[in-house]
């Protein structure tokens, strides 16, 4: 499903991507963990297709396509969808209105049937039912006043809405109170199956309690350094990232 | 001496001669002569068989006019105005063929309307809406008056109320916005062509929710609306105003006046949501919109409330206001302002208190991008004895790009010390952010800064009656079209 081949990227003239090697398969959730400045939320970005994160060398193919000069509201019309480790504020705007308006963008753009309110409103009720997050979150706006862990809880809505082919969730469990977590991993479950995919980039072993990955990769300096399975996220919780520290050679 | 009488004389006999001929073939055109004069304001008042007054008044206000000189104090640019080089009246058609329904309404427009998404007929039979067109400057469809005849509301061009009913125009024009309030209101009155008159009687409270569109048709041809609305003891009412516009390649000048008044225990919402040709990327054409527009709380708890959206016109200068005269009356200015390309747009309030106990309310959301400069200018007075009077002033500019400018001019003069004065002011950018985070759900980048504006003038955008709501989002949205990327 996606495929990264000696990935370069760069932020303002700064390589922060040194040649990343990844590929998840349909139905595969994969962890990446590493410490801080390593380069995670800029793969997450590079991936979505934001503006100033130029890739400078390698490939992006996603289900067989390549996307790497895909802008960013065509991947995530291919399916992407990632959750923000900083989501954003949108004064004004409803949940309600903002996510009817990015589902119907995104059908529009895959040349399906755009839903009306009734249709879309019945779908989002039940899917706010599924998570246990309160109605009223649906008529304030996007993340105004929203305490860090309902903004994490209302990405997991924004992704269950959406439905997408890969998840990407950027550190979505930081600041998340023990229910709070267990909520936005029985979204991620719920969106698993075999036809979708899901990175986790995380600090925590914790959450991979919930959300039991196939693979983990420590990605330090820009480069995924070791890849193994779930076991591998509790050796590093134990023995940290020192193994890790210096530049590749 | 006598004989220079004599001389003097005759000239001014031939003079009248040559006048009346003039006028006899004039008055079959459909189009007074290129220019302003006093002959082209007597052309009006004799194309709308008016009642000497009015052309009495028409003629103080030109000659008035002439002595006046051009407002200067607008954050605005433009040449010089050449009054010489515009018409000032336009019949379309004469009385029998204009349109009896909305089937004979020209294509074009109802192609524009159906670009925003209002089907104009839909319109009409879900919300009940009458609907008074003014093309070029003369009405030619009224729907739904016999309906607001039944509860003695009057909704009818200002010509027809001209004729119908004097007392009351008479009565009342002039007296929010006197004619020599400022130039461009002086223009109107000397040579307004038409607009909409409004009376609701005592008690009433309006069964629909009344709506003129106004859009400019013919070439060079100056736009001098006139609207009159007056709300009778414990009434209520709810005008929309709308424009659009088609592309044009002249500077065409628009100086409308719009006068409300409400007695006690009355209450007029005046919505407008304003699209007039902007001009081109590089400024060149475009509407220049000097309007006129105040209302007077002359009753006790009455109130008076305007919404505005102003999207279109290379300039907009324009402060619909309230003069709070009743006690306890409240004003209210909701506003949102959009410039892109070269646009300018000046616009706010005057919020004059002079009864006790006077509140008033001011909200206003500029939205500049491209190269546009877009100012908000504001007057808060409290007279002195203006007891207890309160206003609250919320000022939001939005900047998208970094190549276009908001100013924030507010004005207070408070001579009474009860009075409590609020204000806030805002000045943001849209952050990449938001931008990104829209995308990356799908939105395209053109589509999030609608979406993003549109939250942004959330508070005003609600305050519009529904069916105008959704168009005015939509305008808000197209108006900022090639703002980024
Ligand atoms: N827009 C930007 N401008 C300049 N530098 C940037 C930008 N984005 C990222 N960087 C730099 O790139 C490096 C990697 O940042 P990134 O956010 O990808 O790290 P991370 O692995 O997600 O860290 P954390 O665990 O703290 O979230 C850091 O040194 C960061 O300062
Ligand atoms: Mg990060």
């Amino acid at each position: 499903m996606l495929e990264i081949k000696n990935l370069h990227a760069e932020v303002e003239g700064k390589s922060i991507l040194k040649g990343i090697n990844l590929t998840i398969n349909k139905g595969e959730v994969h962890a990446i963990m590493g410490p801080n400045g390593s380069g995670k939320s800029t793969l997450a970005n590079v991936l979505a297709g934001r503006d100033d994160y130029e890739v400078t060398e390698g490939s992006i193919f996603f289900d067989g396509k390549d996307i790497s000069e895909l802008e960013p509201e065509e991947r995530a019309g291919e399916g992407i969808f990632l959750a923000f480790q900083y989501p954003v504020e949108i004064p004004g705007v409803t949940n309600t209105t903002f996510l009817k308006e990015a589902l119907n963008a995104q059908r529009k753009y895959r040349g399906e049937e755009e839903l009306d309110g009734m249709e879309f409103v019945k779908m989002l009720r039940g899917k706010t039912k599924e998570l246990g997050i309160k109605d009223d979150m649906l008529k304030r706006a996007v993340n105004v006043g929203f305490s860090g862990g309902e903004k994490k809880r209302n990405d997991i809505l924004q992704m269950a809405v959406l439905n997408p082919k890969l998840a990407v969730l950027d550190e979505t469990d930081s600041g998340l109170d023990i229910d709070a977590l267990r909520i936005v991993a029985d979204g991620v479950n719920k969106l698993r199956s075999e036809n979708n995919a899901i990175l986790v980039i995380t600090h925590y072993q914790r959450l991979l309690n919930y959300i039991v990955p196939d693979q983990v990769h420590v990605l330090a300096h820009g480069e995924i350094r070791r890849s193994g399975g779930k076991e591998l996220a509790l050796e590093l919780e134990e023995k940290g990232y020192a193994d890790y520290s210096g530049e590749a050679a | 001496m006598a004989a220079t009488l004599e001389t003097v004389e005759q000239v001014k006999s031939l003079e009248m001669e040559k006048y009346k001929y003039g006028f006899v073939t004039d008055i079959e055109s459909d189009k007074a002569p290129k220019g302003l004069s006093e002959d082209t304001v007597r052309f009006i008042s004799a194309k709308k068989n008016e009642p000497e007054w009015l052309l009495e008044w028409r003629l103080k206000a030109y000659r008035h006019w002439l002595t006046m000189p051009e407002p200067t104090w607008g954050k605005l640019q433009h040449a010089p105005i050449d009054y010489q080089d515009s018409y000032y009246y336009a019949a379309p058609k004469s009385n029998e063929d204009r349109p009896q329904s909305l089937d004979e309404v020209d294509p074009e427009l109802l192609k524009t309307y159906e670009k925003l998404g209002i089907p104009i007929r839909e319109q009409e039979v879900l919300a009940g809406v009458a609907v008074d067109y003014v093309f070029d400057s003369v009405s030619v469809a009224t729907t739904f008056r016999e309906q607001l005849k039944e509860v003695g509301v009057i909704f009818c061009s200002i010509s027809d109320a001209v004729q119908e009913y004097p007392e009351l125009v008479k009565k009342y024009m002039g007296s929010v916005v006197p004619y020599g309030d400022n130039k461009h209101a002086c223009l109107n009155s000397a040579v307004f062509t038409d607009g909409s008159f409004v009376y609701i009687p005592k008690g009433v409270r309006c069964p629909m929710e009344l709506s003129t569109y106004f859009r400019i048709n013919e070439l060079n041809t100056g736009q001098f609306e006139r609207t009159l609305i007056v709300a009778d003891e414990g009434s209520y009412v709810s005008y929309l105003e709308g424009c659009t516009a088609p592309m044009r390649d002249e500077n065409q000048l628009h100086a409308a006046v719009v006068e409300l008044v409400t007695m006690d225990d009355a209450e007029i919402k005046y919505s407008t949501v304003q699209n007039w040709y902007p001009g081109d990327a590089e400024g060149k054409g475009g509407i220049y919109n000097f309007v006129t527009k105040r209302g007077i709380c002359r009753g006790k708890n009455s109130k008076i409330s305007w919404t505005q959206v102003e999207t279109g016109s290379a300039i907009t200068w324009k402060y619909p206001s309230c003069i709070l005269q009743g006690d306890n009356s409240v004003g209210e200015f909701y506003s949102v302002a959009i410039t892109n390309g070269r646009q300018q747009a000046d616009t706010g309030t005057k919020m004059i208190h002079l009864g006790k106990n006077t509140t008033s309310r001011i909200i206003s959301k500029g939205i500049s991008a491209g190269k546009s400069q877009n100012t908000y200018r504001g007057l808060v007075r409290v007279s002195a004895k203006a007891e207890g009077a309160r206003n609250f002033t919320q000022c939001d500019s939005l900047l998208v790009g970094d190549t276009c400018g908001a100013h924030t001019v507010p004005y207070i003069e408070s001579k009474n010390r009860s009075a409590r004065l609020e204000h806030e002011a805002t000045t943001s950018k849209i952050s990449e952010d938001q931008l990104f985070y829209c995308r990356q759900r799908g939105i395209s980048e053109e589509d999030a800064v609608g979406l993003v504006v549109n939250g942004f003038c959330r508070e005003v955008l609600q305050e519009l009656p529904m069916e105008f709501a959704v168009e005015a989002q939509k305008l808000v949205s197209i108006s900022l079209e090639g703002s980024v990327g």
